[in-house]
């Protein structure tokens, strides 16, 4: 008796068979677990970057509330050819930078997001680098000068815990605000993290202090800025209310 | 008649003590939490446990203890995947073919990883972002593959299920004391809360101990502080429980 259920589960056909139902059936679970709780998962990936775009004009929600105050504050979505034009075509909230920056230069189109809060208006730019193991990206708020930093927020993908991936902090982001990107006839700087603690109250040296055992993620950060935003000079410049010179 | 009714009642006594057996291994019915199943949950806490006594699943354990709250996290979803895996398997085990069978625990393991990811990034989205990678990972821990192979396969579903949570709970448990460790000594903090006090920019702007000028220890946060606390875990486990002690 028990040899012959030994033989059975040792026939080549029962394997077969065995491997085929098996996989069927599995298949069919993830399948059904996928495709149903997708809808869950995109709506958290939607909220959070609204939550992201808040946080960096000051407004900081839970995942839940992002979507009203969103609707409420952020007036204008427009996305931009390289050439500064606006893309009628594209909707900038759904442009994912991650794959816009793997096409030709000519054809890629970037976000812009414009705030509005209490009369004060807002530019904020997506942006999107290397850190040190893998991608980190963000979001960068300029003032209505586009030269003064009024928020930033960071996330990465696969930093060092307790290193690296610290730039998704409050104490870091707050390194940034306020701090300038223009120097003083137009050329954009952006802003570097650098070692040996820059004076923090000094808003137009360009530096903000780094964090110890993150050089690399670091100057990913300062990297991700100055390149992105520079893809935004030519839009900046055909705007009539922006007063600062550029270059 | 009276002969058929006997007949049909000895065939049902048969059935029921097949599935007896098929449930537990053991030919009487066994109280739930009777001695052997409650050392199936103890053993792995102290005696026999899968990373202080077997060292396995020491990638994971470096990896995720940076912080309390990844750690927990994980040693939940490993605790999930460990009684489903070994509950599957054991329903199967007469039926896996032995050819195959360490592929086919793979994918029962697989899959279960698979739906744990799922339903953290629909339900639980910041803690799957912390853990990231990570969740994907437990497919690798040997540990599992290991009671598959050592307990599933040759025993009943209920014990196999206590099998299956007992080691998940001593991998756990070990997570969490060296997520402990590192998260207080590294940063400062537990679960996130600054236990220690706040840290500022200079000595006289913090609290807490900082404001005596105690400095975290960034070594804590890297990969190998993990094994040297785990190291420090066996030493003080053998230090109380002789018997573990190699006789050589």
């Amino acid at each position: 008796m028990e040899e012959k259920a030994v033989n059975k589960t040792n026939s080549n056909g029962y394997t077969f068979m065995f491997a085929i139902i098996m996989v069927v059936v599995v298949g069919s679970v993830l399948a059904f677990a996928a495709t149903s709780l997708q809808p869950l998962q995109n709506e958290n990936v939607r909220q959070e970057k609204m939550q992201n775009i808040l946080a960096t004009v000051g407004i900081e929600v839970d995942r839940a509330g992002s979507e009203e105050l969103y609707n409420q504050y952020i007036t204008e979505t427009i996305a931009l050819n390289s050439d500064g034009s606006v893309n009628e075509q594209a909707d900038a909230f759904t442009v994912d930078l991650a794959k816009e920056l793997k096409r030709p230069a000519p054809n890629q189109v970037f976000p812009l997001y414009i705030a509005d809060i209490e009369g004060e208006k807002y530019y904020i730019v997506p942006l999107r680098g290397k850190g040190l193991w893998d991608a980190i990206w963000g979001y960068i708020a300029l003032k209505d000068d586009v030269n003064t930093i009024k928020g930033a927020v960071f996330d990465h993908k696969a930093e060092t815990p307790g290193l690296g991936a610290e730039i998704t902090q409050v104490w870091f982001r707050e390194r940034f605000t306020d701090e300038k990107i223009f120097d003083e006839s137009g050329n954009l700087i952006g802003v570097s993290v650098v070692k040996g603690s820059p004076d923090p109250t000094d808003k137009s040296d360009f530096k903000v202090d780094a964090i110890s055992g993150a050089t690399i993620t670091g100057d990913g950060v300062s990297d991700m800025i100055s390149e992105r935003l520079q893809h935004y000079l030519p839009y900046f410049k055909t705007q009539q209310e922006i007063k600062v010179a550029i270059q | 008649m009276a002969k058929e009714i006997t007949s049909t009642s000895v065939e049902k006594e048969a059935k029921k003590k097949e599935m007896i057996l098929f449930l537990s291994n053991t030919a009487e019915r066994e109280h739930f939490l009777s001695k052997n199943n409650r050392k199936l949950l103890s053993d792995p806490l102290d005696d026999n446990n899968p990373i202080t006594v077997q060292v396995l699943g020491i990638c994971s354990a470096l990896a995720i203890t940076v912080q309390l709250e990844p750690a927990v996290v994980m040693a939940l979803a490993v605790t999930a995947v460990m009684a489903f895996s070994n509950m599957i398997v054991s329903i199967l085990r007469n039926l896996i073919p032995n050819r195959i069978r360490i592929i086919v625990q793979l994918i029962i393991v697989a899959s279960l990883v698979i739906l744990v990811d799922q339903v953290l990034k629909a339900y639980a989205y910041d803690v799957s972002k912390q853990l990231s990678v990570f969740v994907g990972l437990i497919i690798t821990n040997c540990i599992i593959m290991g009671r598959l192979e050592a307990f599933a396969l040759g025993n009943g579903v209920y014990k196999s299920f206590l099998d299956g949570i007992g080691n998940a709970a001593g991998y756990g448990i070990i997570l969490i004391i060296v997520a402990f460790f590192r998260e207080l000594l590294g940063s400062g903090k537990l679960f996130g809360f600054e236990v220690l006090g706040h840290k500022a920019a200079t000595m006289a702007e913090s609290t807490g101990l900082y404001s005596f000028g105690y400095e975290n220890n960034g070594l804590m946060l890297l990969s190998p502080m993990a094994l040297i606390i785990v190291g420090i875990l066996i030493w003080v486990q053998r230090a109380r429980n002789r018997k573990l002690i190699e006789q050589n």
